[in-house]
C-alpha cells in the first residue's frame, strides 16, 4: 500500500511518530508513578483490557472504526492543503441523518442499507459546504468556520434529536428500523460486542482513499493543489474547485463515520453520541502521517487505548483519563517533530523556496 | 410586553455581565496572542485549567484569592507549553491548540480523581467574596479590557505586539525580537484565559466540574473574531452573546415566543461565519498569526 | 574626498555557491554610488554582507577607515547604515509615525508612548528632504511611493549617515521615479551617501556619481559616471560571453501562426503592465522578447498561457481566439509553457519526476482512462523522456525537489516540448542552469522553430535571445518599443532600446 514512497522515506516517515508514542509513554509511565500507582500493572491491564480475548479485541476494533472515518476526514482534507477541523460537527449532523433516515419504515434492506449511509454522508458533506466556499472562493481560513460549525452542529443536533424526534422525556430518537441496521458480527461469533461490518466498511473506504488519491487523476490533482496551488493553477488544475470537492469529500467521510455508530452500535441518535471522535481524528491523522495505511494503524492504537481504559481503571485503579492525556501528548510530540529532528540532528525537510 | 419584561430587567443585565466576563477575558487573551501572530484555539483549555488550579488551590490554602492567583500563573504556565511547542519547534498552532484543549479536558478530570477521589465534581471551596452586587472577577475583567486596550494601542510594547502580528520581518529588521515578544503574548493569554477560568469556578461558583467552560473558550475566540480583534470590540461581542446565554437561562421567555434555546446558543458562531464572510464589515485576522517566524525568510 | 565605507576583498561563500568572490565597492561621502549587475551576480548578497545579515567568508568592512564587524543589522544601524529593502519593511496596519519609530519607539516616564516629538521630528525630516509624508497616514492608505519616502525616513530617523536603496525604483511610476532622483540629490547635498542597487542602467546614468559593476559575484570595476557610456555598462555587465554557438539553418516562415493586438493588462497591484502589445510570429519563427526584467515580459506570458486576465486585446493561434481562456483551454490548443519560475510554477515540487512529466496533460489519454491513472503509458512516457532530454539521475521515482536546477527544467523542457505544440512560450528558458543544460535546451527550441512551430522566447540574457531569434521584439514599461531583424540587432541597438529610447530619437 505504501508504493508510492521508497524505503528511505518509509523509515523517516515512521521514525517521529513512533519516536512520539515512545515519548509519550515514557511521560505516561512517569505521571503513573508520580501519582502513586504501579505502571506495569497499569499498562498490563491497558492491554489486556484492549487485546485479552476475542471480544476485547473487537471492542478495540469497534472503537477504532470512528476513528478510521474521522482520520481519513482530517487527512484528505489535508492532503489537498486544508485543516478540516469539524469532523466532530459533521460526524454528529451524518449520524443524526442515518438515525433519522433509518427509523423509515417498510424501505427493503437493500435500498434503506445504502441509502441511509448515502444520507449520513450528504449530511456530512454539506455541513462543511460553507466553509469549503468560503474558503475556495474568499480565502476564509477554514480552521476557525468549522470550529464554529461544531458549535453550530452541537445545538443544531441537540435541537432535532431531543426536541423533534425523540419521544418527550427521553434522551435519545426512536431506534432505527431493522432493514437499516449494520449487520454485527455477534450474529454469527460468540460475544457481546457491538462490531458491525462497518468497520469492513471502513476498511474499503481506507482503500478506496488510498486508490482515490494516488491513483486517480482526482487525486492527482487534489495533491498537486496541496503541494503547490500555483504549479496547480499553470497545470490547468483549478485551485478552487479541489477545496471544494476535497472538502465535501472530507465531510462526507465523517458523515459516514456517524452513520456507522447510528446504524451499527447505537441503533438510534442520543446524547454522548461521539466520544470526540472528531478531535481524536486529527490525532490519527497526523501520526498516520496523513496516509490510509497510517491512519489505520494510528486508529487502532487510539481505539486499543480508549477500549482498554476501563480495564485499566478497574484493575490499576488509575483514571481512565490518563489515555486523553496520553492522547494529547502524542499529538503534541508530533506536531513538535522538529523536536525529534534537532535531537537525531535529522536534517529538516527541506521547505518551499530552498 | 411580559416576555419583554422577562428579558430585559435588571437580573437579565446583571447575569449578561457574569457571562460575559469570562468570555471577554479569555477573547482578551486570545486577541494578545493573536496580534503577535500566534493563533490560540486553546483558550478553551487554558481556562479550563484555570478553573480547576483556582479550586485546588482555594481548597489547600482556604483563600479564594490565592486560588485567583494560582490561576493566573498556572494559565501562563500551560500556555507556555503553547509557546514553546509552536513558536520554538515551528509546530502548526492550530494542532498545538487542539493538543492542549485534549490535556485539558483529560489533565483535570485525571487529578479530579488523584486530589479528590471523585471524577464529576470537585469539593466545594472557599469562593471569591461580594464586592457589592457582583464579585471582583467582575470589576477586574472590565479593568482588563482597559488596560488591555491601554497596552495594546498607547505603550511600545503594544506598537511592537502589533508589528510582529503583521509583518514579523518588519518588526525583525528594526532589530525587535519577534519570538520573545510571541512567547509574552501567549503566556500573557493563558494567564488571562486561567482568569476567566477562575471566574466560573470560585466566581460564579464555588466547585470545579468536570469540562465546566462547556466551549465558552470557543465563544470568546469567536467573540475575538468578531470584536474584529480589538479590546473594546470584544468586550463589546462578549457583552452581547453573554446576553444570549443570560436570556437562555430564562428560557421559558423564550420558549414561549416558540425560539428553542438551541436557536439561541448557536447565534454567536454563526454571527462569527457571518463576519469572516464579510457580509457585515470583513474580520480579517493579523496577517502573520498562524504562521512560524522563520529569520531570513519572507 | 574620504571614503565613509569601504568593502575589501569581500568574499561569501554559500555551500556550493560563490555568491561574492573578493568583491570591492568604496563609498565616499555624498555621492550617489550605483551597484550594478544582473539577477544572481551577488548585490544582494553583498548589501545582506554589508548589513550584517551575513558574515563574510573573508575581506573586512571599513567604516570611516576604522576596521569592524557588522553583527547583525542593529550593528549597522547604530553605525547608520540605513537600508530600504525592496520588498518594504513596513507594517501595513499602522501609521507612517508608528512604522519609523518601531523598534526605538520613545515614551514618558510612565511607559506611555508618546509619538508627538517624533511627530515633529519626522515633519522637520520630511521637509529637509522634500519627502512630503504624512506621519498619521496608515501605511496601507499611501501609494507606494509615499511608503517608499516612509522606508528612507526610516533609516533618516536613525541618522544614518549611508543609505542602502534596493532597486527602489522597481515599484515606482516614472513621475514617481524623478521625485526619487530629487530627493536623492537632495540626500547627498546634505552629506549622506547612498548605495543604489538597481539593474537599469538609464536610471544610472541619470542619477549616479560612480559605478560598482558585480558579474557572476566578482566585481568587474568601478567607474565615474561621466566618462561611461551605457554601452561600456551593458558590456561590462553581460560580459562578452562567449556566444554559445548555436547550429541554426536559415528559417523557414510560413503562413502567420500566432496573432496578439492591442493586449493591455494589468499587474498584481493594478497598475497597467501591458500597454497596447502587439506582435505576429510566422510557422518556423522564434520571436525574442528582450527587455530589462519588470518591463511586462512576465505578465505577457501570464496572460498568453492563462495564468493573468487581460483587459482587453486579441490573442489567435491558428485563428482560434485564446484571449483569457482557461489555462487548460490553452494547453489543449497546444500551446506549450515554460515558465519563469520553475519552482512556483512549472513543477509540483514533491511530485517525483514521473507525476511531474504529465502535470497539466494528466487527465486525459494516454495518462488517464477516465478517472485512473494509467500507470503504465505514464512509465513508457517517464522512461522514454528521461533518456531522451537526459535527465539525471535516471530513475523517476525520485522528487523534483531533489534535482537540479537543470535537471529540473529538463523536466519541464522535456514534457512541454514531448506534447507536441505549434506554440511554444519559453520564458528564461535558462536561467540557472549549467553550461551543458543550456546548449542542450537551445537545441530543443531551434529544434521546434524547424518544425515549423512558432515560438516566443523571453529572456534577460540578451546573447540567448541574439542568437536563437529571427526577430527580436524589445519591451520597455509594457509596450513593445521596436521589432528588430535578428541579423540587424546589435547589442548597442538592443541596450539603447531596453533602455527605452527609440532607435529613430537616438539617431535623429
Amino acid at each position: 500500500m505504501a508504493g508510492d514512497m521508497n524505503s528511505k522515506e518509509l523509515l523517516k516517515e515512521i521514525s517521529i511518530p513512533l519516536l512520539a508514542i515512545l515519548s509519550s509513554f515514557i511521560i505516561g509511565t512517569l505521571i503513573v508513578i508520580a501519582s502513586g500507582y504501579d505502571p506495569i500493572a497499569t499498562y498490563g491491564a491497558l492491554l489486556q483490557g484492549a487485546f485479552g480475548g476475542l471480544n476485547s479485541i473487537a471492542d478495540t476494533l469497534l472503537a477504532a472504526t470512528p476513528l478510521i472515518f474521522t482520520g481519513l476526514t482530517v487527512a484528505f482534507a489535508y492532503r489537498c492543503g486544508l485543516f478540516n477541523i469539524g469532523g466532530e460537527g459533521q460526524l454528529l449532523v451524518g449520524g443524526l441523518t442515518a438515525a433519522w433516515i433509518g427509523t423509515f419504515k417498510g424501505v427493503p434492506m437493500i435500498i434503506h442499507l445504502p441509502l441511509t449511509l448515502l444520507a449520513a454522508m450528504v449530511a456530512g458533506a454539506l455541513w462543511v459546504a460553507i466553509p469549503a466556499i468560503l474558503k475556495a472562493k474568499l480565502g476564509v481560513h477554514e480552521v476557525i468556520t468549522t470550529i464554529m460549525f461544531n458549535y453550530i452542529s452541537y445545538s443544531l443536533v441537540a435541537y432535532f434529536s431531543l426536541k423533534v424526534l425523540a419521544k418527550p422525556g427521553s434522551i435519545q430518537t426512536p431506534d432505527i428500523e431493522p432493514s437499516a441496521y449494520l449487520w454485527r458480527f455477534s450474529n454469527v461469533l460468540d460475544m457481546y460486542s457491538y462490531l458491525n461490518i462497518g468497520f469492513l466498511i471502513g476498511l474499503i473506504v481506507l482503500f478506496v482513499i488510498y486508490y482515490l488519491l494516488w491513483k486517480t487523476t482526482i487525486g492527482y490533482e487534489i495533491r498537486a493543489v496541496g503541494i503547490s496551488p500555483d504549479a496547480a493553477e499553470y497545470g490547468g488544475i483549478s485551485a478552487a474547485r479541489n477545496i471544494i470537492l476535497a472538502m465535501l469529500i472530507s465531510g462526507a467521510l465523517a458523515g459516514l463515520g456517524g452513520a456507522e455508530r447510528a446504524m451499527g452500535l447505537f441503533h438510534n441518535y442520543r446524547n454522548g453520541f461521539s466520544a470526540e471522535y472528531g478531535f481524536t481524528g486529527i490525532a490519527v491523522a497526523l501520526l498516520g502521517r496523513n496516509h490510509p495505511l497510517g491512519i489505520f494503524l494510528a486508529a487502532l492504537l487510539f481505539g486499543a487505548l480508549s477500549n482498554g481504559q476501563d480495564y485499566m481503571n478497574m484493575l490499576a485503579g488509575v483514571p481512565v483519563d490518563l489515555v486523553t492525556i496520553l492522547q494529547a501528548v502524542i499529538i503534541l510530540f508530533v506536531a513538535a517533530d522538529l523536536l525529534f529532528r534537532r535531537v537525531l540532528a535529522l536534517k529538516p525537510e527541506g521547505r518551499k523556496g530552498e | 410586553m411580559e416576555i419583554f419584561q422577562q428579558i430585559f430587567n435588571l437580573e437579565t443585565f446583571s447575569s449578561t455581565l457574569r457571562m460575559a466576563i469570562p468570555l471577554m477575558v479569555a477573547a482578551i487573551g486570545g486577541m494578545f496572542s493573536e496580534r503577535s501572530g500566534v493563533v490560540n484555539i486553546a483558550l478553551e483549555g487554558m481556562m479550563l485549567a484555570g478553573a480547576f488550579i483556582a479550586v485546588v488551590v482555594s481548597y489547600f490554602t482556604g483563600s479564594a484569592w490565592l486560588g485567583l492567583l494560582g490561576a493566573v500563573f498556572f494559565g501562563g504556565v500551560f500556555a507556555l507549553i503553547h509557546a514553546l511547542v509552536s513558536i520554538r519547534y515551528h509546530a502548526d498552532q492550530v494542532v498545538s491548540g487542539v493538543a492542549l484543549n485534549l490535556l485539558a479536558a483529560g489533565g483535570t478530570v485525571f487529578l479530579l480523581n488523584i486530589l479528590f477521589n471523585t471524577s464529576g465534581t470537585s469539593p466545594s471551596v472557599t469562593a471569591l467574596p461580594y464586592w457589592g452586587p457582583f464579585k471582583p472577577t467582575v470589576y477586574l475583567g472590565l479593568l482588563i479590557v482597559l488596560i488591555s486596550h491601554y497596552i495594546l494601542f498607547f505603550t511600545p510594547f503594544g506598537l511592537r505586539v502589533r508589528a510582529v502580528g503583521e509583518h514579523p520581518h518588519a518588526a525583525d529588521s528594526v532589530g525587535i525580537d519577534v519570538e520573545k515578544i510571541r512567547y509574552v503574548c501567549v503566556i500573557l493569554s493563558g494567564m488571562l484565559a486561567g482568569f476567566a477560568g477562575a471566574h466560573l469556578s470560585i466566581g460564579v461558583l464555588s466547585v470545579f466540574r468536570e469540562g465546566m467552560t462547556a466551549g465558552r473558550g470557543f465563544i470568546a475566540l469567536a467573540a475575538l473574531i468578531f470584536g474584529k480583534w480589538y479590546p473594546f470590540g470584544a468586550m463589546g461581542a462578549s457583552l452581547l452573546f453573554g446576553f444570549f446565554q443570560a436570556i437562555e437561562i430564562r428560557l421559558q421567555g423564550i420558549e414561549a415566543i416558540g425560539i428553542p434555546a438551541e436557536f439561541i446558543q448557536m447565534i454567536p458562531y454563526i454571527l462569527t461565519v457571518i463576519a469572516l464572510a464579510g457580509v457585515i464589515g470583513r474580520a480579517t485576522p493579523p496577517a502573520a498569526s498562524g504562521e512560524p517566524f522563520e529569520k531570513g525568510k519572507r | 574626498m574620504d571614503a565613509v565605507l569601504e568593502m575589501k576583498n569581500i568574499t561569501k561563500e554559500f555551500p556550493g555557491v560563490l555568491a561574492n568572490d573578493n568583491v570591492n565597492l568604496d563609498l565616499r561621502k555624498g555621492e550617489i554610488h550605483a551597484l550594478v549587475g544582473e539577477n544572481g551576480a551577488g548585490k544582494s548578497t553583498l548589501m545582506s554582507v554589508l548589513f550584517g545579515i551575513y558574515q563574510p567568508t573573508k575581506g573586512k568592512i571599513l567604516y570611516k577607515g576604522e576596521e569592524l564587524r557588522i553583527g547583525g543589522p542593529n550593528d549597522a544601524i547604530d553605525l547608520g547604515i540605513g537600508m530600504v529593502h525592496q520588498h518594504f519593511m513596513l507594517v501595513h496596519t499602522l501609521t507612517v509615525a508608528e512604522n519609523i519609530v518601531l523598534g526605538s519607539e520613545p515614551s514618558n516616564g510612565r511607559g506611555r508612548l508618546t509619538l508627538s516629538k517624533a511627530i515633529d521630528k519626522i515633519k522637520s525630516l520630511s521637509d529637509e528632504y522634500g519627502l512630503d509624508v504624512d506621519p498619521n497616514a496608515k501605511v496601507k492608505d499611501i501609494p507606494v511611493g509615499m511608503q517608499q519616502r516612509v522606508e528612507i525616513l526610516k533609516a533618516l530617523y536613525r541618522d544614518a549617515e549611508i543609505l542602502i536603496l534596493d532597486e527602489p525604483t522597481a515599484v515606482l511610476t516614472p513621475q514617481e521615479v524623478k521625485g526619487l532622483y530629487k530627493i536623492m540629490n537632495t540626500l547627498t547635498e546634505q552629506g549622506k551617501s547612498i548605495i543604489f542597487i538597481t539593474h537599469k542602467l538609464k536610471e544610472v546614468l541619470t542619477v549616479s556619481d560612480r559605478i560598482t559593476v558585480l558579474r557572476k559575484g566578482k566585481s568587474i570595476g568601478t567607474v565615474n559616471t561621466a566618462e561611461t557610456s551605457e554601452t561600456e555598462l551593458a558590456e561590462m555587465m553581460v560580459g562578452r560571453k562567449v556566444i554559445l554557438k548555436v547550429e541554426k539553418k536559415p528559417a523557414k516562415f510560413g503562413a502567420t501562426k500566432v496573432e496578439v493586438k492591442n493586449l493591455k493588462a494589468s499587474n498584481a497591484r493594478g497598475m497597467l503592465a501591458l500597454d497596447n502589445v502587439s506582435f505576429e510570429i510566422r510557422e518556423g519563427e522564434i520571436l525574442g522578447v528582450a527587455g530589462v526584467e519588470g518591463n511586462g515580459q512576465t505578465e505577457l506570458v501570464e496572460v498568453l498561457t492563462g495564468l493573468r486576465a487581460a483587459n482587453s486585446g486579441v490573442f489567435k493561434l491558428e485563428g482560434q481566439n485564446l484571449l483569457n481562456e482557461t489555462a487548460r483551454k490553452i494547453k489543449e490548443a497546444k500551446i506549450a509553457h515554460v515558465p519563469e519560475d520553475r519552482h512556483k510554477h512549472g513543477l509540483v515540487l514533491d511530485y517525483s519526476i514521473e507525476d511531474n512529466l504529465i502535470l497539466g496533460y494528466h487527465y486525459k489519454q494516454p495518462f488517464a482512462k477516465g478517472l485512473n491513472l494509467d500507470f503504465n503509458s505514464m512509465a513508457e512516457h517517464a522512461d522514454r523522456l528521461i533518456p531522451e532530454y537526459d535527465i539525471r539521475p535516471r530513475n523517476k521515482e525520485i522528487l523534483a525537489r531533489s534535482l537540479s536546477g537543470g535537471n529540473q527544467q529538463k523536466i519541464i523542457i522535456a514534457r512541454e516540448f514531448d506534447m507536441g505544440p505549434e506554440f511554444l512560450i519559453a520564458s528564461q528558458p535558462t536561467r540557472g542552469v549549467d553550461i551543458g543544460a543550456i546548449e542542450f535546451i537551445h537545441k530543443r527550441i531551434i529544434e521546434q522553430r524547424d518544425q515549423g512551430k512558432a515560438v516566443l522566447l523571453v529572456s534577460a540574457e540578451l546573447s540567448e535571445i541574439m542568437s536563437l531569434s529571427d526577430r527580436i521584439a524589445v519591451m520597455y514599461e509594457g509596450r513593445i518599443v521596436d521589432i528588430l531583424d535578428a541579423k540587424e540587432a546589435t547589442e548597442e541597438k538592443l541596450g539603447l532600446l531596453m533602455a527605452g529610447s527609440t532607435i529613430r530619437s537616438s539617431e535623429g
